[in-house]
């Protein structure tokens, strides 16, 4: 056992553990942060795209010295059939400014620095050090941890559980569930080195300037899914991820449409070339507020993806785990410097301080649509994409057809797959969940 | 009882990659790891401080970075860590290496006390010369025993030490005089896991940080690529090999296929075409 107390200990060197401990430590509290990898970031997967505007939060001069890859200029969204996509390109040179608003990031290299920003004020970090097990008293109180390493039991007046989405002490200890196979998203990733010239031609940018491309379609075999290619200095990423329920049910295997997603003729000219350098998967959190778990009690508060936060939607997973942690950190802190006991009922501070935050007002929001995309998948990722493909392609191709003749086929060919009234109804659907 | 270990931080060879066009070694975000062979060192030193009392400390030389391998040996239950880094140092081969480490460990030696035993791995897995124990031992007029495999008996009061040793064709065993340097064989032990103590100890610990002047070294021309005569001509990958895999039909298999199979395999080699008629034969 050490003697030593801690203020706080904090669980897992992500993006809501940083967080946290930062929050925490540049506020003069005594934190000790575990993390199971060799350094941190070496266990975390992500995209990844980092918004600026939670990051400048917490380290406000953080485009001094952080590990950014490229600032995004252009956004693509496809719907993809098995030959073609059909796309939307959003580009704009107000993204090209001073304190660009979206990055992409390498989370291995990104995770170090953050680490190291930590530790500039004063958290004391431990890799390679696996939290076992909550130390509780009888009340159920949280005390400390034990660890993995030989005379590791810790205490601290709390414990914050950033372990991510499928860490194991939270659901072990009663204090949340394991996440289930229909609201998480397995995700799949691929790492593909490119000289930064080539990435540069290929997409048409210059310097920092960076383009994401997001993709739905059949590729996802009609689960609900989403693909995604993001354009790093010199690599890029290249991923797909459905449900993990999904999954099970089709028995697809990941990889096998990850090799597919790749040769799609959309995509393989992006990657030709390319080496790849790093396979990586990662469970994502996809079912919104409503699987928002009880998220603190007493000597406890859980953030980031271990609470479920993602919105799916915008695609907002670390940012929502920074958020979570500075919010939970500053919590703490103002209950520590009242002098106040770190209870179930002072630490209800963090739930009100992400009620009122844009985070929990953007959850709630979304709360319908994981469920209607889900029991809608087979329409919204194999039908609706095929028959946008089918009805570009009338469109586009001249071959003496009364155009009245083929805008009445493509009418049709909608009708014939979904009903007229299974279009209405998903159109409202889908108009209701977002509203 | 006082133990030096020097340890190099080296790039993960497992994820090191050869940049297609340049040809040269694309060290950029390859992770950085304590040289393998110096922790059969460091344990072996760690077990003997743990039977017979002492401290154990840690040496390095390199980029301000490399205080990483050391916070990790702190971590492991080494008491002390030694960063000697200076631009001066730069481009140092086994020579200029061996002579900055061994005016190191003097200067450990007056500011820590002297050191009885002096570990080093067999070799980097980056330069894999084995050249800079022998080179420490030399300039420090140490003992130096090489290649060894085991720790057999230390006897402080005697000053004397016996040890296992891999030579050609068997085990040599060799005993002999304290202060001595040792370079450990692989596989001899295995690393320990560090106590929560000793974690929180590495996480905050202090690294003894010297610059080429803290160590006591006044002639830098005998530092960094000034002192070193080895000179890298060219650093290239082999072509890769321009042999195809081959698929053969065994639908339905008969014994044409398995000839055919035969002679795929072992047709170009010379020399053996009488063995193969024979084999034909024969089955």
């Amino acid at each position: 056992m050490i003697e030593e107390r801690f203020d706080a200990i904090v669980i897992g060197a992500g993006m809501a553990g940083n967080a946290a401990a930062y929050t925490m430590a540049s506020r003069g509290l005594k934190v000790l942060q575990l993390e199971r990898g060799e350094y941190p970031g070496s266990k975390n997967v992500q995209g990844a795209i980092m918004y600026a505007s939670m990051l400048e939060k917490i380290i406000p001069d953080f485009r001094e010295d952080a590990p950014l890859e490229r600032h995004l200029v252009e956004q693509r969204f496809w719907v993809m059939d098995d030959r073609s996509h059909t796309g939307m390109h959003y580009r704009s040179d107000d993204f090209n400014e001073d304190k660009p608003n979206r990055y992409t990031i390498v989370r291995a290299q990104f995770d170090k620095w953050f680490s190291r920003k930590c530790r500039e004020v004063g958290v004391t970090l431990l890799c390679e050090t696996t939290v076992t097990e909550l130390i509780r008293n009888d009340a159920g109180k949280v005390l400390g941890v034990k660890t993995d390493r030989r005379g590791g039991a810790v205490f601290a007046d709390v414990v914050v559980l950033a372990e991510g989405v499928n860490g194991l002490l939270g659901p072990r200890a009663g204090l949340r569930a394991s996440p289930k196979p229909e609201t998480v998203a397995l995700a799949v990733k691929e790492m593909h080195f490119l000289p930064a010239e080539t990435i540069e031609s290929r997409f048409a940018i210059k310097g920092d300037e960076g383009v994401v491309i997001e993709m739905v379609g059949t590729f996802s075999k009609g689960m609900t899914g989403l693909g995604f290619l993001y354009t790093n200095k010199e690599s890029i990423s290249v991923g797909l991820g459905c449900l993990v329920s999904d999954f099970a049910e089709t028995r697809e295997s990941p990889y096998a449409m990850l090799e597919a997603f790749k040769a799609h003729p959309s995509i393989a000219p992006l990657l030709a070339g390319s080496e790849c350098k790093e396979y990586a998967a990662h469970l994502i959190p996809e079912g919104g507020f409503k699987e928002i778990p009880q998220l603190y009690g007493d000597g406890w508060v859980v953030v980031g993806d271990a609470a479920h936060f993602n919105n799916a939607v915008h695609r907002e997973g670390s940012n929502l785990a920074m958020t979570s942690g500075r919010l939970a950190g500053e919590a703490i802190h103002r209950i520590k410097a009242a002098r106040d006991p770190l209870t179930k009922d002072t630490l209800k501070l963090y739930k009100q301080l992400l009620d009122e935050s844009f985070l929990m007002k953007d959850l709630k929001k979304y709360k319908d649509l994981p469920g209607l995309l889900h029991t809608n998948s087979k329409n919204f990722f194999l039908s609706y994409p095929q028959l946008m493909s089918q009805a570009a392609q009338s469109y586009l191709r001249v071959d003496g057809t009364p155009k009245i003749d083929k805008e009445k086929k493509t009418l049709r060919s909608f009708i014939d797959k979904r009903s007229r009234l299974g279009l209405i109804s998903d159109a409202v659907k889908l108009a209701m969940a977002w509203r | 009882m006082h133990i030096v270990v020097c340890i190099k931080q080296v790039p993960d060879s497992a994820q090191i990659r050869v940049h297609p066009v340049t040809n040269t070694i694309m060290r950029q975000g390859v992770p950085t790891i304590i040289n393998p062979y110096d922790l059969f060192a460091l344990e072996a030193a760690l077990r003997l401080r743990d039977e017979h009392g002492g401290t154990v400390t840690v040496l390095t030389m390199g980029p301000p970075m490399a205080e990483d391998s050391l916070r990790k040996a702190l971590t492991f239950g080494a008491d002390r860590a030694v960063l000697l880094t200076d631009r001066f140092f730069a481009g140092s081969d086994t020579l200029a290496t061996s002579f900055a480490l061994a005016q190191a460990i003097a200067k450990i030696g007056e500011t820590f006390g002297t050191p009885d035993i002096v570990f080093t791995g067999k070799q980097t897995i980056d330069g894999d010369t084995a050249q800079v124990g022998p080179g420490i031992a030399k300039r420090q007029k140490l003992l130096q025993l090489t290649y060894v495999s085991k720790i057999a008996e230390l006897d402080l009061a005697a000053r004397r030490i016996k040890v296992e040793r891999r030579a050609e064709g068997g085990v040599q065993v060799l005993e002999t005089r304290l202060p001595v340097l040792i370079t450990m064989l692989e596989g001899t032990n295995e690393m320990r896991r560090g106590t929560m103590v000793d974690a929180l100890r590495a996480a905050r610990a202090e690294i003894v940080t010297w610059s080429a002047k803290d160590a006591g070294i006044e002639d830098v021309l005998k530092c960094g690529l000034r002192g070193s005569p080895t000179v890298v001509k060219r650093v290239f990958a082999p072509a890769a090999r321009s042999d195809k895999a081959q698929m053969i039909e065994i639908q339905p298999a008969t014994r044409d296929t398995a000839d055919a199979l035969v002679a795929a395999i072992f047709g170009g080699i010379a020399g053996i075409e009488g063995d193969l008629v024979e084999l034909h034969q024969t089955l």
